[in-house]
C-alpha cells in the first residue's frame, strides 16, 4: 500500500532508501544533508529490513564502505554535500573502474572550499564530467521535488545494478531542506543470497567450487588490456547516452523561448514561466531529469523551433557549456544564476530572460 | 645411476617433505625473491585451507607491493584504494557477518595514508582480521620512507638517513592501537626463519578463529624485510631485520583476549 507524509527531501532520501531495499548506508556527518544519517539512526531500519546504518569516520571511509558492499552485490549507499563528495571522488573512480553499482547522493552546497552551507548548483561539472581521475561516467539524477528524492533513490539503484555503475542523485541544500507530501512504495525486499549470487554473479561472495574466484578490482597493468577495458567502459556510457535520457517539458509547445534548469532552479523557473505568460512572453520549461546522460538530442529538436534559451543555474553557468553542445547555434544562449549559496526569484529569471535573450 | 636421477624416481611419495599450499593460485609471485610478502601469502592460504573456510574467506589486498595479492590466493578479493581497507572490510563483515573478513596491507598503507581507517576500525572493535606487513619502507614505489622507518635509516626520500626532528618519529601503530577496547588480540610477529613462519601461522589462525567468537579485532603485524628497497641481499636484509627492527619492534603478543600483555 502506498503512504502519504509531509517530509523533508533529506529524510525521503532515507526512508526511501529503507522501502527501496538498501542494505547498507554509511555517512558522516555534514550540512545541508545530516538528517539523512540522523533519520536512519532513529529509525532503525535493522529491525524494520536488516539494512544496516553506519556513521563511518569520514568520507573517504563510506564510499571505501560503499565500495566493498556494492563489491558485495548489496545495494548500499552513501550521501554527503559538497565538500566531502570531493572526498569520495577517489573512491566513485575506483568504483566506475572496478564497474560497481552504488548510489552517492550529494546535497549539494555553494562553494568553492568551505563555501557555504546555503544551496547550490555549482557541483554540474564535478557530477557529470566524471569528477575523479580517469575517463568514467556516473548516472546522475536531479530531483526537483521532493517526491523526486524519495522516487529516485529506486530508480538510481536499479539504473546502478543494470548498468554496473555508480549512480548519483544530484540535489541542492533547498531540495534536501524543504518539506513536501510525498507517496512512498510499499518496501521492496532486500536481495537474498540466492539473487546476489544468480544477478550478480560477479560479486565477492566466497569462492564456492563451482565457479573461478570473484576479484573486484580496478587495476590492470597490461596497457593493452586496459585500453580493452577502457573502450568497454566508454561503449556502456554510450549504451546509457542511448537508452537512458529522462527529462520533463512544460509549456514548450508554443514557446518561443524556453528555460533550461534542473533541481530547484527548474521549480522557480515554473513561477517565472507564469511571470513571463502573464506578461505575454510565451516561454517553457525544459528540466533535464538526467544529467549524465545529458539529453542532446531533445534540446537539439527543441532549439529548432525557439527563438533564444536561458540556462538557469544556481552557478556560474555549468549546465549552459552542454546545452551550448547541444543546440542549434543560430538561436541566442546565455546562461543567468546566482552564486555562493542565494537563489534567484521568478523576477530576477524573468528579467534576466528580457534582458539576456529577448532584448539581447 | 642415470634411471635414478630421473625427475619421478624422485617424486615420490616418501620423498616428499613439502607440497604447494594448495589454496595458492598457479600464478608466478611478483615478489623479489626472498621477499616476506610471498611467504605471508602462503600461511594465511595454509590456515584458510585447514580451517576449511574457502568459501567463507574474503579477502582484501591493498596498494603497495601486495596489490596483486587477489593474482595468488585462491579466494575471492578485492582491491583497495591506497589505505582504505579497513574501512571496507568493516562493510563487508557487517553486510555479510557470517563470512571470515580479512585485510592485508602494508606500513605506507595501514599505517600513513589510512591510519584513520586503521584506528577507528580498530576502535569500533570491528570483527575482522588485519594483516599488518611491516617492512619499513614504501616498497612498491620505490623505496621511499615510511611511517615505521627507523631513525637514521636510509630511504630514497631520507636519504641521509631519517632525522627524527625533522620527519617524525617511526609510528607504533600496533602499540597504538592495543590501547583501544576495540581490539582483542593484536601480536607482532616475523617469517625469517621456519620457527618463526609457525609462530605466525599459528596467531594468523587464532585471529581467523577469533572471528567466531565475536568479541573484537584481531591484529598481526608481521615484521617483514624489503630487501630490495633496503638495497641488501635477501639473507643480509633478513639479518639486519633481527639487528635492527626487532629492538625497535619487539616480536610477540601484545594483547591476548582484550587484556595487554605485561
Ligand atoms: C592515493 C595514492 N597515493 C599514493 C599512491 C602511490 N603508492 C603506491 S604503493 C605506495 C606505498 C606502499 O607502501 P607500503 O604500504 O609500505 O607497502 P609495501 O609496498 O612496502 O609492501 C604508494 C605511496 C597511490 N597508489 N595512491
Ligand atoms: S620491493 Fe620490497 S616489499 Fe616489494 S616485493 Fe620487493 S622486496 Fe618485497
Ligand atoms: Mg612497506
Amino acid at each position: 500500500m502506498k503512504e502519504l507524509r509531509l517530509m523533508k527531501g533529506n529524510e525521503a532520501i532515507s526512508e526511501a532508501a529503507i522501502r527501496a531495499g538498501c542494505d547498507g548506508y554509511f555517512g558522516y556527518p555534514i550540512t545541508p544533508q545530516s538528517e539523512i544519517l540522523e533519520y536512519l539512526m532513529l529509525e532503525k531500519p535493522e529491525e524494520r529490513t536488516g539494512m544496516i546504518v553506519l556513521q563511518a569516520e569520514s568520507e573517504l571511509a563510506s564510499i571505501n564502505m560503499v565500495y566493498a558492499g556494492a563489491a558485495c552485490g548489496k545495494r548500499v549507499m552513501t550521501s554527503s554535500s559538497s565538500p566531502g563528495i570531493s572526498l569520495m571522488q577517489e573512491g566513485i573512480s575506483y568504483m566506475a573502474g572496478a564497474e560497481l553499482p552504488g548510489l552517492v547522493v550529494n546535497v549539494v552546497r555553494g562553494g568553492p572550499g568551505l563555501g557555504t552551507i546555503q544551496p547550490s548548483q555549482s557541483d554540474y561539472f564535478q557530477a557529470t564530467k566524471g569528477g575523479g581521475h580517469g575517463d568514467y561516467h556516473i548516472i546522475t539524477l536531479a530531483p526537483s521535488s521532493v517526491q523526486e528524492m524519495a522516487d529516485f533513490v529506486k530508480l538510481a539503484f536499479d539504473l546502478a545494478f543494470k548498468y554496473r555503475n555508480p549512480a548519483l542523485i544530484l540535489s541542492d541544500g533547498a531540495i534536501g531542506q524543504m518539506m513536501e507530501k510525498v507517496e512512498f512504495d510499499e518496501h521492496r525486499p532486500r536481495f537474498t543470497d540466492e539473487e546476489i549470487r544468480k544477478n550478480t554473479p560477479w560479486a565477492t561472495t566466497g569462492k564456492t567450487p563451482d565457479r573461478e574466484r570473484n576479484i573486484i578490482t580496478s587495476l590492470d597493468l597490461d596497457p593493452a588490456r586496459q585500453e580493452i577495458h577502457n573502450i568497454k567502459l566508454q561503449a556502456k556510457y554510450r549504451k546509457i547516452e542511448q537508452d537512458e535520457v529522462r527529462f520533463e517539458k512544460i509549456a514548450c509547445d508554443d514557446a518561443e523561448y524556453v528555460f533550461v534548469a534542473y533541481g530547484t532552479s527548474a521549480r522557480i523557473c515554473q513561477k517565472a514561466i507564469q511571470l513571463a505568460r502573464e506578461k505575454g512572453i510565451k516561454v517553457g520549461l525544459f528540466r533535464p531529469i538526467t544529467l549524465y546522460p545529458f539529453p542532446k538530442k531533445e534540446i537539439n529538436e527543441l532549439s529548432k523551433k525557439v527563438k533564444g534559451m536561458l540556462s538557469v543555474e544556481m552557478s556560474a553557468g555549468q549546465m549552459v557549456e552542454d546545452v551550448l553542445l547541444a543546440a542549434e547555434r543560430n538561436i541566442k544562449i546565455e546562461h543567468f544564476g546566482k552564486m555562493g549559496g542565494i537563489i534567484p526569484s521568478p523576477a530576477e529569471v524573468v528579467e534576466a530572460l528580457e534582458q539576456k535573450i529577448i532584448g539581447g | 645411476m642415470e634411471e635414478n636421477i630421473k625427475k619421478d624416481n624422485i617424486r615420490k611419495e616418501e620423498n616428499i617433505v613439502y607440497k604447494k599450499t594448495k589454496l595458492m593460485t598457479d600464478k608466478v609471485l611478483s615478489y623479489c625473491p626472498g621477499c616476506g610478502h610471498g611467504t605471508i601469502h602462503r600461511i594465511i592460504m595454509e590456515v584458510v585451507d585447514e580451517m576449511g573456510i574457502q568459501s567463507e574467506t574474503l579477502g582484501i589486498a591493498p596498494v603497495g607491493c601486495a596489490v596483486l595479492a587477489y593474482e595468488f590466493m585462491d579466494i575471492d578479493m578485492q582491491e583497495a584504494a591506497h589505505g582504505r581497507a579497513p574501512a571496507m572490510a568493516t562493510a563487508m563483515k557487517r553486510l555479510m557477518p557470517e563470512k571470515y573478513v580479512f585485510s592485508y596491507q602494508g606500513d605506507g598503507d595501514l599505517a600513513a595514508i589510512g591510519t584513520a581507517e586503521t584506528i577507528h576500525a580498530c576502535n569500533r572493535g570491528e570483527n575482522i582480521t588485519m594483516i599488518f606487513v611491516n617492512n619499513g619502507i614504501y616498497g612498491m614505489t620505490g623505496g621511499q620512507m615510511a611511517p615505521t622507518t627507523l631513525p637514521g635509516m636510509k630511504s630514497s626520500t631520507s636519504p641521509y638517513g631519517r632525522d627524527i626532528v625533522t620527519m617524525g618519529n617511526p609510528l607504533k601503530i600496533t602499540e597504538l592501537i592495543a590501547q583501544l577496547p576495540g581490539t582483542y588480540f593484536v601480536t607482532r610477529q616475523a617469517v625469517h626463519t621456519p620457527a618463526n613462519v609457525r609462530k605466525t601461522k599459528k596467531a594468523i589462525r587464532k585471529a581467523f578463529e577469533n572471528q567466531k567468537l565475536k568479541k573484537g579485532l584481531s591484529f598481526v603485524e608481521v615484521v617483514s624485510n624489503c630487501n630490495s628497497g633496503w638495497k641488501m641481499a635477501p639473507v643480509q636484509s633478513n639479518e639486519w631485520m633481527v639487528e635492527n627492527m626487532f629492538p625497535f619492534y619487539p616480536l610477540g603478543d601484545i594483547k591476548i583476549e582484550g587484556e595487554l600483555v605485561k
